[in-house]
């Protein structure tokens, strides 16, 4: 009986004479989406690769300098929390790279939010730079002849790039782990639809003024992401007749007072374990399929910080966002280099005794127009950072 | 096992004192390093293990235990470990479903303010199990409980209460009747001086069970702030009743985590400082 996913996806090579008697062939029901490197096959789904600390299967958030940061990206079957700025404007912006990436890396989508349509967030997504994903190979092929058909398209000077795939087509071909976006423009219409996705939109499945509401709709919504990884075959003890691909999960202001809690409302609130309930069914769920989720929580309104810290302890990541924004320290000239401060409240060690702490604690960030920049902010004394720059470069002279 | 943890309890695979309750604690930290350490350290010293894990999956477990030199399948196999993977027994009863026949040990997930009663119900019939003989089963040792951890009972709902009365029955169960050990992990979150209304409940069931144990092993931070290669401190209290009366003892280290185990140090002796 296999219990590795690396052995799963070679046995997919094997013939599939055995298909017909499906107990042989299932994996036992206790297996989880974390392996352990015993060989060095690697895992054959596209945007996933597997760690260099212990070998589990990791998947980009879309944001290089985060997947820097949980120890080179984010793990298949645990969770990424990320604590709102007060204007959900970068948490929502992450939440967008890491859908973009799944569309990108054509993983499928699951995308939940209580009021708004998840196609909103689905049409903002970034768009991808995509001649960045061209796989730079030495290409030492000579100059085409007796092929008719390049003829025509056949380089005469820089016929070194020859063979380095046109920009439309290298979606096809992402291999590269971790891409970046756009954020000017917005994802094209047919490179998006191109993805699966799944939508929960709170409203379709429960009626918001039902007393119901208050008490189910994190049932619902755990159901409902059940059901898809059972249909589509997410789940790691389901036969292997096809190949095997990520689900990607992003929950959109989870505890909010929209998704009927009233943890955002009250000091004592009354179903204070509604949400960790349902993050810890989330947990049970991802652990046993090849998904990985992203939730988004406005932890700027819970006043309760005991009751912050047993959700940041059910998810496995977790990282907080304080924008400057509307604080006086917008137009501050210590801050100006950034956009606000990041803040990771928790690195998981999974099939590890320790965990990959990060070696900063202050951390700062910006978006840019490519780019989503994570770094160590860098307090340049009294004079703050231009000046401190002249004097470097006087130094330097 | 961490020999060197062994050396400063004074305990060896060979010579389990029975009869135990060892609460781990933590403290805006993570203890759960110590739980691997008793996991692998009971198995090797041929007791039978029932294991609650109810935050993380089996594949976890098996993986660090394979690192300290156990095999939890193995063990499985052979009947010593029975390991409760609380997160997928947790799924039939969150979703229920038309044919759920899984155990009723997370039943308490439905209506959490009932208690743990079946939860207590399921370790008594395992730990009692241990007690026949069955025909070619080999023989183990008395029964070892180990939870972690019992925080996140809190977090679904379960009453702090709830969660003592369980650790009491189940140490009357398995170390006053069936002379066993047990070992629990409690997390905390907050400091210590807050008296926050939130936190009532996850300090009360520290200090219920600080009450109960008989050794405590308290995982902090350094007080001096975050460092890279000492990633906290342990403060050991045994609470052995001498022949001159009640008396504890504590005794402070200072740890670091490695990939294969960890070590631990008296204050200021840590090899990047000296």
């Amino acid at each position: 009986m296999c219990n590795n996913i690396d052995v799963i996806i070679s046995n997919m090579a094997a013939p599939v004479s055995g298909m017909g008697e499906a107990p042989a062939e299932r994996l036992p029901i206790n297996s989880t989406s974390f392996q352990k490197k015993t060989r060095s096959k690697l895992v054959s789904i596209p945007g996933t690769r597997p760690s260099v600390q212990n070998g589990q299967l990791l998947v980009s958030t879309g944001v290089t300098s985060l997947d820097y940061l949980l120890g080179g990206g984010l793990a298949v079957g645990t969770v990424l929390l990320i604590e709102e700025d007060r204007y959900d404007s970068y948490s929502r912006m992450i939440l967008k790279y890491f859908l973009a990436e799944g569309v990108v890396c054509r993983h499928e989508l699951f995308v939940a939010t209580a009021q708004d349509n998840p196609d909103d967030i689905l049409q903002e997504l970034p768009a991808p730079i995509l001649d960045d994903v061209a796989v730079p190979k030495a290409v030492e092929q000579p100059r085409l002849t007796g092929e008719p058909q390049d003829s025509l398209d056949a380089m005469k000077i820089a016929w070194r790039y020859q063979h380095l795939p046109k920009v439309q087509s290298a979606l096809a071909s992402s291999s590269r782990f971790g891409h970046y976006y756009d954020v000017s423009k917005t994802m094209e219409a047919e490179i998006r639809q191109a993805a699966k996705c799944h939508r929960f939109c709170l409203p379709d499945h429960v009626t918001p003024s039902s007393t119901a509401h208050r008490l189910e709709s994190y049932s619902a919504l755990l159901k409902s992401l059940q059901e898809v990884i059972h249909r589509e075959g997410f789940d790691l003890a389901a036969p292997m007749s096809k190949s095997r691909n990520i689900l990607r999960v992003g929950l959109h202001s989870l505890g909010s007072a929209l998704w009927g809690d009233d943890l955002c409302c009250h000091d004592k609130p009354r179903h204070r374990h509604a949400l960790t309930t349902f993050l810890y069914g989330l947990r049970a769920l991802l652990r046993s399929s090849l998904s990985v989720a992203v939730v988004t929580l406005p932890s700027h309104l819970i006043q309760d910080r005991a009751l912050m810290g047993s959700i940041t302890r059910l998810c496995d990541n977790a990282i907080a966002l304080e924008s400057f924004k509307g604080s006086e320290r917008e137009t501050n000239p210590l801050y100006k280099d950034y956009h606000g401060l990041l803040y990771v409240r928790q690195v998981p060690h999974l099939n590890c005794l320790a965990s990959q702490l990060p070696d900063h604690k202050d951390l700062a960030f910006k978006l840019k127009r490519k780019q989503f920049s994570i770094e160590p902010y860098k307090y340049l004394g009294a004079f703050g950072c231009e000046e401190a720059r002249r004097r470097s470069k006087r130094k330097q002279l | 096992m961490f020999t060197e943890l062994n050396s400063i309890l004074s305990s060896s695979p060979d010579s389990v004192t029975p009869g135990e309750f060892i609460l781990v604690s933590d403290r805006q930290s993570d203890a759960s390093f110590l739980i691997h350490h008793f996991l692998s350290f009971y198995l090797r010293s041929r007791c039978k293990v029932i294991f609650l894990g109810l935050v993380q999956s089996f594949r976890h477990y098996s993986a660090v235990s394979q690192r300290l030199g156990v095999s939890l399948t193995q063990a499985k196999e052979k009947g010593q470990l029975v390991f409760m993977e609380g997160l997928k027994e947790s799924l039939s009863v969150l979703i229920p479903q038309a044919d759920n026949t899984e155990s009723q040990a997370m039943n308490f997930l439905r209506d959490p303010p009932v208690g743990l009663r079946s939860l207590y119900e399921f370790v008594r019939s395992c730990a009692v199990g241990s007690g026949r003989a069955e025909d070619g089963a080999e023989e183990w040792g008395p029964p070892v409980l180990l939870v972690d951890d019992v925080s996140v009972l809190l977090s679904l709902g379960v009453d702090a209460g709830a969660v003592l009365d369980f650790s009491h029955y189940c140490r009357a169960a398995v170390c006053s009747q069936m002379k066993g050990n047990m070992v629990m992990l409690v997390r905390c979150n907050g400091e210590e001086e807050e008296e926050e209304d939130g936190e009532e409940g996850a300090e009360a069931l520290l200090k219920g069970l600080t009450h109960q144990c008989s050794l405590n092993l308290h995982v902090q931070g350094l007080p001096t702030g975050y460092c890279k290669d000492i990633h906290g401190q342990v403060e050991v209290c045994w609470k052995r009743r001498q022949g001159d009366g009640p008396h504890t003892q504590r005794n402070l280290f200072q740890y670091k985590v490695h990939d294969k185990g960890a070590s631990f140090f008296p204050r200021g002796t840590s090899s990047a400082v000296l």
